[in-house]
């Protein structure tokens, strides 16, 4: 997985290290079906092993001797795989083969990801940062969406709530309740063109109507954050 | 070509029995025929507005679960030969309900009638949410009161969620009839305007009844109040609501308050409209 390179360069020498990737594999028993099935994957996606440095976990192989280990590297050879490390074997076992030199001891982690090579996904469509409803939210309806920005082109009746992971824009009036910042926290805000709202609410800040003032009422208004607290401003 | 009509509202006491059967006698006297049908299940209340109480042997939980063929079930008005009724239980409740079983008493209802009026329970329970289920259009019955029109506008989400209309991806018709108003009351400031309730629930108006003694003289005695008393006002707006819902124009006009001295000018005299 890690590997380091040296740099020469003349006169002082700098040694720098850094990370690669490198795929393992590991052969198992039966071997004669696991390269079947090697084969099979390589014919399927040859893309995915060209050009790719390759170690090879021999744990398994060399369980049934140190010729086998040599036997399996061999194999892989010939398929045209670059190994360029081993593990899982004794270096002794390697002494004196010609594959001697491969890297043995080596760092690194497993990446977070599945084992097997993926086939190749097909890239599903990012999910739509913003969600666009047309008519009036009616009393008893929750839209709840927390994957962006909610716009809502009709009102929002008393008793209809609406939770947004980003900002939330109402262009009628908004009687209901409306939450945003589930992600987006306090850099969430609500705006409206007429405030008549039971409950806003910003990241974990929230007020209820009585405590705005009358003079919000009705009015194109603003909810953000501010130095955590909830801040209601006029728009006009 | 039949149309179900629900009538609903969310909230309790607004006026939904009253309304279903003053609509359905005002569709049945312009020579429609018409069928109210009662969903409230264990709290019925429709067959005594239509003075039919003594009449019902089967309702519409038997002809749900098969007990009782749906002719048996209807009830024909003794002065309307147009209009029926499809009462409900009162022994049972709302889960006695399936939705197959309404779905098939509805099919059978479009190919007698050309007007199906469901008066729904309130509530957003099995009993409303199934009397709304097979509907064409609907009825959003409100008055002008703010629990009331947060309870409509739930119900107008719910209709455009839950009915099969709408999760056809069609859009089901739905219209405000305003009840209970009272000019005097809006005048002072003591009740929502309708300009307000309109705004609020965002759907056309189909039209406002005001608060009145004839109303309620009417429900208790039995009589749907188009044909207690065709001339009072409450009769003549539902009149005017029955006929916009038969698709004619027909402009709605605010009740305007009564002043004592006008009054007093009037009195003994014939009202102009």
């Amino acid at each position: 997985m890690a590997t380091t390179t040296g740099r020469l360069a003349a006169p002082s020498v700098r040694v720098r290290g850094r990370s690669f990737m490198a795929l393992i594999i590991t052969p198992e028993f039966p071997m004669s079906e696991w390269f079947a099935a090697l084969d099979a994957q390589m014919r399927g996606s040859p893309e995915l092993f060209a050009g790719r440095p390759m170690v090879a976990d021999l744990s398994d192989a060399a369980v049934a001797g140190p010729d086998a280990a040599l036997v399996v590297l061999d194999g892989l050879e010939a398929r045209g795989l670059r190994i360029v490390g081993v593990e899982g074997v004794d270096p002794r076992v390697l002494a004196r083969t010609r594959w001697e030199r491969l890297a043995t001891s080596l760092h690194g982690r497993d990446l977070v990801q599945p084992r097997e090579a993926p086939p190749q996904p097909v890239a599903a469509p990012p999910p739509a940062p913003s969600l666009l409803i047309e008519e009036t939210v009616r009393s008893g309806q929750v839209i709840d969406f927390e994957s962006g920005d909610v716009t809502i082109v009709g009102a929002v009746a008393s008793g209809a709530e609406v939770i947004a992971g980003g900002s939330i824009h109402i262009y009628g009036p908004l009687r209901g309740r409306a939450i945003a910042g589930l992600r987006t926290g306090e850099a969430a805000r609500i705006f409206c063109r007429r405030l008549e709202a039971e409950l806003v609410g910003v990241a974990r800040l929230f007020r209820t109507a009585e405590n705005w003032g009358p003079e919000l009422h009705g009015k194109a208004v603003q909810v953000r954050c501010d130095r955590q607290s909830l801040r209601l401003s006029l728009l006009d | 070509m039949s149309k179900v009509v629900v009538v609903t509202s969310g909230k309790g006491g607004v006026g939904k029995t009253t309304s279903s059967a003053a609509l359905g006698a005002a569709l049945a006297q312009a020579g429609q025929s018409v069928v109210v049908v009662d969903f409230d299940v264990g709290l019925r209340n429709l067959d005594l507005v239509m003075g039919a109480e003594r009449r019902v042997v089967f309702d519409l939980v038997n002809v749900v679960q098969g007990d009782a063929k749906l002719p048996q079930a209807l009830i024909r008005d003794k002065r309307l030969e147009t209009l029926w009724l499809l009462p409900a239980s009162q022994t049972r409740d709302k889960e006695a309900l399936t939705e197959d079983g309404v779905e098939k008493v509805m099919d059978g209802l479009r190919a007698r009638f050309d007007w199906i009026i469901c008066d729904s329970p309130a509530g957003i329970e099995k009993g409303a949410t199934l009397a709304m289920r097979f509907a064409d259009q609907a009825v959003v019955v409100t008055n002008p009161e703010v629990s009331s029109v947060r309870d409509s506008d739930r119900i107008i989400g719910l209709l455009d969620s839950k009915t099969r209309r709408a999760e056809g991806g069609e859009k089901l018709e739905k219209q405000l009839l305003l009840t209970r108003y009272d000019p005097a009351r809006a005048a002072r400031g003591e009740m929502m305007k309708v300009e307000d309730v309109l705004e609020i629930l965002a759907i056309p108006l189909l039209g406002i009844v005001s608060e009145s003694a004839d109303v309620l003289t009417a429900s208790n005695l039995g009589f749907p109040v188009t044909l207690h008393n065709p001339a009072s006002p409450a009769a003549r707006a539902y009149a005017d609501a029955a006929r916009r819902l038969m698709g004619e124009e027909v402009t709605v006009t605010t009740p305007k308050e009564k002043k004592a001295g006008l009054f007093g000018r009037l009195f003994g005299k014939r009202v102009a409209a």
